[in-house]
């Protein structure tokens, strides 16, 4: 096939690139540019959008021995994955802003473009694997559990996955470092990315003050009185137990804990740690990576974080929302994270939660 | 599959000759600002070139400062006549608004950090230096104006500047030119053009890289940017690249370049993109033009992909500039020009050189209406 292998300059996507050619594939690699104003160098352990990064993905493509382009999609990351991530939490959800990159970036405009040039697919360094099944290309976890991406990535269609190549699933991320290194790449002890390629400084709650503003509100109880003030509603995640200076305590001295965010009011609603308890969570625009979810119960497991831990449930559509039933119940769920239903390590499909009780 | 080289512009192959005489001399021995016999015959060696490149170029061997490159020869004159120019009250920086990045980028850097004011000399649709636009600038700030920039010939589009005009309206006001893309390619006479300075590169004509030329007339004396052995009129100083040098001026007397076979190759790749790709524009079409440079607009396609397409049925041309992150940008000399942002980014340039066949041309017209094809839908998803 053609591929396009899409390279950030880290060490996973240089092996899925090197793992592709080796596989017999035509590779060209393609670094995306996502900041209109990148930084030099990466600070400390983020970023995948440094000049440091297009160096050293046009570094690994040269000695795997394939042709490099880059690809500036910093107006389409600007739209649909930065714009996303400021409304979202605006609107007093908790986004997951790398599964929208996959969603509209990399399995959309680089997919879309890629094929309009005479290409089969996209290569990434993601950790997940795909298989062949009567139904098309359907999606599974990695064999490293501890660095599966499969949840980040729940929401391709089969459309998208059927452009998709993952050759790093059947592989831990320890084995891809010796083969980096065996392969003669740089980046092979580059360290790992974490958390938001487009806030350098990683003071997510500073990025968001800086653009949303740090309107001053009230830190209400679950009766509505209220016991404090905050500093810009966006700044606090359902659970969050620090950092909410309450100088009134509670009767009985027990901690508190955020349980709702009101950007209508710019309320932070606290309360006591059973009142975080989810038992039932809702997702909007539910997609699937293979035959779709009915009204029909089924048993499954449900995961809400990126490396969450898959909670058994019940799963079943209910009009256009996915629903989960947990068997036990969760603490700490916030509106705007990804659902993603799991049957064994295959992901069913993906929504977004909107309703939690 | 043969790969086509369509990018003369950026850098061309080294010439049989040069690369004889620069092999020949990595193997001599001698610095030449020694005064032994080893560093004389050295010094011999590199006084030759010298004068090579003096003849080249019309001008005198003491006017010529050996450089590590035409960016730096460029560095040199406009950061030089400026400073020389500021000495004596005067301020401006006069450019064209379609100067290499090596003129635009220095001209900037005195701007922020030399109090310089700089002003850019627009061009026409043509690619062409607005003559009266400059007239009325000396007329009224004539007096401010420490150095006049101008380029000899575009090295996007090819467009031949009319730099005549320009030193004969300039008066007394020093004029620089960028002669880099021109030298070799056209008829070029530092002398009869009355330039103050002049900037060449080796690897533009045939020569290694690592080396160039600053032309500077011999009775003006500029701040240097680098100081150490006085080497150059002190004006450049470092060990002199004899190596280079040598291979630099063997290019410069070498007949290789046959500008006539050229232009045919370029008309015949002219008609055949209008054939084929009947809404594709040549830039500059109307103007006098380098032989080798044609720079096309091919309306709805975004020149990454077509470069990308391109590469893949192994034709090397050129997008134009990149940002330090390699992310292509809009042309600044297509924008002056007039286009858009939008159809500065669907342009291409193919710049042909001594070596290019007909066999090429008929290469990429034929594999051109399939990247169109494919480039305008990749533009559309």
């Amino acid at each position: 096939m053609k591929l396009i292998a899409a390279m950030s300059g880290g060490v996973d996507s240089a092996v899925a690139a090197a793992r592709a050619v080796e596989a017999g594939h035509e590779v060209i690699g393609v670094h995306l540019a996502l900041s209109a104003n990148p930084q030099k160098y990466r600070s400390g352990a983020r970023g995948c959008c440094t000049i440091e990064d297009s160096h050293d993905a046009r570094r690994a493509a040269d000695v795997i021995g394939i042709p490099f382009y880059i690809w500036d999609m910093a107006e389409e990351f600007h739209d649909g994955v930065v714009e996303d991530f400021l409304a979202e939490y605006s609107a007093g959800r908790t986004p997951n802003p790398c599964l929208r990159c996959n969603e509209k970036i990399k399995f959309a405009a680089v997919l879309d473009r890629a094929r309009a040039m005479g290409f089969d697919g996209v290569v990434t360094g993601h950790y997940a694997r795909t298989q062949e099944s009567a139904e098309g290309k359907t999606l599974h976890r990695a064999v490293d559990h501890s660095k599966d991406q499969s949840y980040v990535l729940s929401v391709l269609t089969v459309e998208q996955i059927a452009g998709a190549i993952f050759p790093l699933g059947d592989t831990t991320k320890v084995d891809i470092r010796k083969e980096a290194e065996a392969r003669g790449l740089a980046v092979a002890q580059k360290p790992d990315s974490h958390d938001i390629c487009f806030v350098p400084s990683g003071d997510n709650a500073g990025w968001l003050r800086d653009r949303l503003g740090s309107e001053v509100g009230p830190i209400v109880d679950q009766d509505g009185v209220k016991i404090g003030e905050h500093k810009g509603a966006y700044t606090y995640t359902i659970g969050q137990r620090k950092g909410l200076g309450l100088t009134v305590p509670t009767a009985d001295g027990s901690p508190r804990f955020v349980l709702k965010i009101e950007p209508v009011s710019n309320t932070v609603v606290v309360g006591a740690r059973e009142d975080l308890a989810v038992t039932t969570m809702r997702g909007e625009r539910p997609v699937f990576c293979g035959s779709a979810v009915t009204a029909t119960k089924e048993r499954g497991f449900v995961q809400v974080r990126a490396h969450g831990a898959a909670l058994p449930c019940t799963y079943f559509l209910d009009g256009p929302l996915l629903v989960a039933e947990l068997d036990e119940p969760l603490l700490g769920l916030a509106t705007g994270q990804a659902m993603v239903i799991y049957d064994g390590d295959r992901v069913v499909g993906s929504a977004t939660i909107c309703e939690t009780e | 599959m043969s790969s086509i080289y369509l990018d003369h512009a950026a850098t061309t192959p080294m010439v049989e000759e040069a690369l004889m005489a620069m092999t020949a001399q990595l193997a001599q021995l001698g610095n030449p600002s020694s005064l032994h016999t080893h560093g004389r015959a050295t010094r011999k060696t590199l006084e030759d070139a010298r004068e090579v490149i003096a003849q080249g170029v019309g001008c005198l061997p003491s006017e010529v400062i050996f450089t590590a490159s035409g960016t730096e020869a460029n560095n040199t004159a406009l950061k030089g006549l400026y400073w020389q120019g500021r000495d004596n009250g005067r301020h401006v920086v006069v450019i064209s608004a379609i100067e290499h990045h090596a003129i635009l980028d220095p001209a900037h850097w005195l701007e922020e950090h030399e109090g310089a004011e700089v002003i850019q000399i627009p061009v026409n649709n043509d690619g062409v230096v607005d003559l009266d636009f400059l007239k009325s600038l000396i007329a009224s700030r004539g007096h401010e104006i420490a150095v006049i920039s101008v380029m000899h010939a575009n090295n996007e589009t090819g467009v031949i500047q009319p730099l005549r005009e320009v030193v004969e309206i300039a008066g007394e006001i020093p004029v620089h030119s960028d002669a880099v893309q021109s030298f070799k390619k056209i008829p070029l006479s530092f002398k009869d053009l009355g330039l103050y300075a002049m900037s060449l590169s080796a690897h533009k004509i045939g020569g290694p890289l690592g080396v160039g030329a600053l032309i500077l007339r011999r009775t003006v004396e500029i701040p240097a940017l680098l100081h150490g052995g006085g080497q150059e009129r002190e004006i450049r100083s470092g060990t002199f690249n004899a190596p280079s040098i040598v291979g630099f001026a063997a290019a410069a007397k070498s007949a290789y370049y046959d500008a006539q076979h050229v232009q045919t190759l370029r008309d015949a790749f002219i008609s055949g993109v209008k054939s084929a790709i009947p809404d594709a524009s040549i830039n500059g079409l109307s103007s006098q033009r380098l032989p080798g440079i044609v720079n096309v607009t091919f309306p709805g396609t975004q020149s990454d992909s077509l470069l990308l397409l391109m590469d893949g049925q192994h034709i090397s041309c050129s997008t134009g500039s990149a940002c330090s992150a390699g992310v292509h940008e809009a042309s600044h000399v297509l924008l002056a020009m007039g286009h858009s942002q939008l159809t500065a980014q669907s342009s291409l340039r193919f710049s042909f050189g001594a070596v290019s066949t007909q066999a090429d041309v008929d290469h990429v017209l034929s594999a051109l209406p399939d990247v169109i094809t494919r480039g305008r839908a990749a533009n559309l998803s």
